[in-house]
């Protein structure tokens, strides 16, 4: 997509002195994706992120995401050591992580070995690789160095090497702490950023501390600026659109955290489970200053009791996860479901099943929200597909729990976690509050479970109220309460507990179409593939293809329309990042091909013969896959006619 | 008289008869231990005038967890092992109410454990019944880990291979500890006495009950049922005072200070005799809920703010 064209620069020259200033040569990008990578603790991502923060005030879209070893200390220069981040940046919107990185920043060799290894380099794109290894003392090391720096020369990458530690140690003490603004600066060179929006940014992020810290920080920026614009030969621009309205840059977790607040939900009770509990940092820092409490539980099962019965009470509380802690809530939530005591619960998805891939992306836990716990037990289920929804999401969660009395459910992922977009600022309305909760007396003759004969909805009664008293159980139980075996009554509380997801799908609007409403080819996707989905099908659009697709955000109960929309084309696809069965494996036929999830479900409720695609390589699934997958469908397509 | 005064005289004359705590009809079976502490709950509640609505008895699964179902106040019955922690989600939600937690062995030392362990740590402001029949009742006759080592069930015919969990060393074991006692299903005026010093302990009151289950363990307490000399009443200016009545009857008595807790240690690990009383009181263990400041009133204009606030760092805003 980028018009990115090979210069017969000085890459993959031996050291660069740092005095003469190189010709330039500056081309204008569409979009770019940069990856910064360090050891852990070197600060690689405080660089990606302040870089990513620059760009958007510049007015670039961007998406950063993090790069996390799965260890808290990995050794030292190890392949699976990296820690940073990758940024992407564009002239227009950006809505996902793109695909194979054009810049790599590494501070050691290692930790870039490990992202050329998983395929995210692009081939011969740029390396700027620190070069203090080179001459190490330890003849090893400058070993290893050399070999990997001559092997990537021998495979097209342009390596530039970058000395960091020597440029930094003239300004700082432990240039370790340092490298990181220095590349800042570097890279605000190569993108042709306005520098004192990062010397702004240095100031915002060292805020706290006194100025000398921003100051040897300013230094190191100005540095790493200077030693690029006189040692590359090339720098780029990427034309920014100036935002016209105030834009919040945050990722998926605390875009949760800020939507549990704005809610108005007052108890998050939960326990320490990757990739979710940054939310929960988050929250404990700021729910208490606003009334709120972070409850960390003894452990998955009463984290969840502790939510229902602090919502039991009245207001709803919500309870944050991932998979492995969503799986022991089950039984809590079937309380909760069989009772109508209205819940939040956010699973963070990860890589699953048991312990997975805790800190890596996958969409595999939409059925067993949807079905599980035991018995039937109707839930609403919510994606967000963008960071923004994540935020609005917990507002309409704590709405829907409340009305309906029932437990919704909000499936974010490993990668919405992580990835931070700017959008614009949420204007707070006292709309989104719980009302105060109610204490005035229950009418006499009322019931607690009185159920509508339409709706099932029911009025619930809390504590305080005088005239309500009542036990509420999870064993089977009629209008009043009491604990019924009665086969009409364990029928009358299914329905009606049944009804209220469909009193709700019947407020519910069609999904948007992204494209025309008919053609060749529609994707349906849910959750955090909505921007490589998206971009995908807009550049096959572009290229002539009919192709849409439409993203579900309710999954429970589906939006109404979806029929119709799927029937409005030749072909349905859903593109997921869950486990499907390949047609081509030779064991695979129709009788025991196993669909992703959500292409069993629209194939059960549409009767619309859907195909799907996954991936499941733990992480986000990118544009560049789907287009290409979504093309060989659409040549098929178009030939068989 | 203004409306305030008006207010407190309608709170002053607020009181109540047994009728107004009596729910469903018990369906426990004939003799069985919960009938009493169901009768000493309700007495109790209607002697510290416990308004109906502002009081919640929440239970997890088994024959005691079915007490809610029989009191006329709001009731809580969840599911096995989480009595504990949806009582505490009530109680950090709404300190303003009563919080009473009815569990049995199984469903507290057993699949629930880990909460419990907690619970006390938490220390939060509510009253615990554990209803401890040393037996599975509800699903028929199961070891619990209670059961005393030899003990014939369904599931150990040969008789149970462990010795049983004492949950008074437990519960003295625990940092944070604040109330523990222990009262038996058969002698209904200190079984009032002792739940009526847990009710009024500002904590995590922890009542151990021996109860009867004259269905499945017939005979499991009937030795000392049958010899009060068996019985090891504790005394103290601070504890309970044994009525000259019982005096009579139950004449090993043992004075005993509930501060001390290396003395409450040593009583609670004699099975034999059993003691009865308050082994331990502390009125000083700050609660969760006063850590946390539960309960205090949210504005909008707080969540406003907050927000705003937070917004603020992560803001770009137009050049």
């Amino acid at each position: 997509m980028n018009a990115v064209t090979p210069l017969p620069a000085r890459a993959n020259a031996a050291r660069m002195g740092s005095a003469a200033t190189v010709a330039k040569h500056l081309q204008t990008l569409d979009q770019h994706v940069i990856e910064i990578m360090s050891d852990s603790g070197e600060g690689a991502q405080k660089c990606g992120q302040s870089f990513g923060s620059i760009a958007a005030r510049t007015g670039n879209g961007v998406w950063t995401v993090e790069i996390i070893p799965a260890e808290i200390q990995p050794p030292a220069r190890s392949v699976a050591g990296a820690s940073g981040n990758r940024i992407r940046i564009g002239s227009h919107q950006i809505t996902n992580g793109g695909d194979e990185a054009d810049i790599a920043v590494a501070f050691n060799e290692q930790v870039l070995l490990g992202r050329v290894n998983a395929g995210e380099l692009k081939p011969g794109c740029i390396v700027l690789l620190e070069n203090m290894w080179a001459e190490h003392d330890d003849a090893k090391i400058a070993g290893q160095y050399a070999e990997t720096r001559d092997r990537l020369v021998a495979e097209g990458y342009r390596v530039y090497e970058v000395p960091m530690e020597t440029e930094c140690r003239a300004l700082v003490p432990d240039p370790r702490k340092g490298k990181n603004m220095f590349v800042l600066g570097m890279l605000c060179n190569i993108y042709s950023l306005d520098m004192n929006l990062a010397r702004d940014q240095i100031a915002f992020i060292f805020g706290k501390k006194d100025a000398k810290v921003i100051s040897s920080n300013v230094a190191l920026l100005e540095t790493g600026w200077q030693w690029a614009e006189s040692n590359l030969d090339f720098k780029y621009r990427v034309p920014a659109v100036k935002a016209t309205v105030p834009q919040v840059v945050i990722n998926g977790n605390t875009a949760i955290a800020l939507g549990v607040l704005a809610s108005g939900m007052d108890i998050c009770a939960m326990y320490p489970i990757t990739p979710a509990t940054s939310a929960s940092h988050y929250l404990s820092d700021v729910f208490e200053r606003a009334g709120g409490i972070v409850h960390q539980a003894e452990d998955e099962i009463a984290a969840c009791a502790f939510a229902i019965g602090a919502s039991y009470t009245g207001k709803v509380a919500v309870t944050i996860t991932s998979g492995p802690g969503y799986s022991l809530k089950q039984e809590g939530l079937g309380l909760a479901v069989m009772a109508e005591i209205p819940l939040v619960v956010v699973n963070v998805q990860r890589g699953g099943p048991s312990t997975g891939q805790p800190t890596k992306v996958e969409q595999g836990d939409l059925l067993t929200v949807m079905f599980g716990s035991h018995g039937d037990a109707p839930k609403v289920v919510l994606a967000p597909g963008t960071i923004e929804d994540c935020f609005y999401s917990m507002i309409t969660a704590r709405r829907l729990a409340e009305t309906f009395n029932m437990v919704v459910v909000v499936l974010s992922d490993a990668s919405l976690a992580t990835a931070q977009q700017p959008f614009p600022r949420p204007q707070f309305s006292t709309e989104w509050l719980a009302p105060p909760v109610d204490q005035n007396p229950v009418p006499d003759g009322a019931k607690p479970y009185d159920w509508d004969p339409v709706t099932g909805l029911s009025r619930r009664f809390v504590p305080g109220q005088p005239n309500g008293m009542h036990t509420l159980t999870g064993l089977a139980h009629d209008r009043n309460s009491r604990v019924a075996y009665d086969p009409e009554i364990n029928e009358q509380g299914m329905r009606a507990r049944s009804m209220k997801l469909a009193t709700l799908q019947k407020t519910l609007t069609p999904p948007p179409v992204f494209g025309d409403r008919e053609g060749e080819l529609l994707v349906v996707g849910w959750g955090g593939t909505r921007g490589a989905i998206e971009e995908a099908v807009a550049r096959l659009r572009g290229e002539g293809h009919r192709v849409s697709s439409t993203h579900l955000t309710f999954l429970q109960p589906m939006q109404p329309g979806i029929g119709e929309i799927l029937r409005g084309f030749r072909q349905v696809i859903t593109v997921e990042g869950n486990w499907s069965d390949d047609p081509n494996d030779p064991l695979i036929d129709e009788s025991n091909r196993r669909y992703s999830a959500l292409a069993m479900l629209l194939r059960a409720r549409y009767l619309v013969d859907v195909d799907c695609w996954t991936e499941v390589r733990g992480r986000p699934i990118k544009p560049g896959t789907v287009y290409t997958e979504l093309r060989g469908r659409l040549a098929h397509l178009e030939t068989s006619r | 008289m203004s409306a305030a005064t008006l207010c407190l005289h309608h709170f002053a004359e607020e009181n109540y008869a047994l009728e107004d705590y009596q729910g469903g009809v018990p369906r426990w079976c004939k003799g069985c231990g919960d009938n009493a502490i169901l009768a000493a709950m309700q007495r109790l509640c209607r002697d510290e005038a416990l308004r109906p609505e502002k009081t919640v008895f929440v239970s997890g699964i088994g024959c005691s967890s079915r007490l809610p179902h029989y009191m006329r106040t709001y009731g809580f019955h969840g599911i096995h092992g989480r009595a504990l922690p949806i009582a505490e989600g009530i109680k950090l939600a709404r300190p303003d109410l009563h919080v009473f937690v009815n569990t049995g062995d199984g469903d507290c030392c057993s699949i629930g454990a880990a909460h419990w362990i907690h619970a006390i740590r938490y220390n939060m402001n509510m009253t615990v019944l554990l209803h401890d029949n040393h037996i599975y009742g509800l699903t028929k006759k199961q070891a619990s880990p209670t059961s005393p080592i030899g003990t014939r069930s369904n599931t150990t015919p040969r008789g149970s291979y462990l010795d049983a969990l004492s949950p008074l060393t437990v519960t003295l074991g625990v940092q944070n500890v604040s109330f523990v006692a222990q009262a038996v299903d058969w002698i209904p005026e200190s079984l009032f006495q002792i739940l009526t010093a847990a009710y009024r302990h500002r904590g995590f009151s922890f009542v151990r009950i021996l109860q009867r289950c004259p269905e499945f363990v017939g005979n499991m307490f009937e030795p000392w049922v049958h010899d009060p000399q068996r019985m090891l009443m504790l005394t103290h200016a601070d504890g309970i005072r044994v009525s000259p009545a019982l005096q009579k009857i139950y004449r090993n008595q043992l004075p005993h200070d509930p501060a001390d807790i290396n003395r409450a240690r040593e009583i609670a690990s004699s099975e034999d005799p059993i003691p009865v009383g308050i082994l331990y009181r502390n009125p000083e263990v700050p609660c969760y809920e006063d850590l946390r400041g539960a309960g205090k009133l949210r504005t909008a204009d707080q969540v406003r703010g907050t927000l705003d606030a937070e917004l603020d760092k992560f803001t770009v805003w137009p050049q």
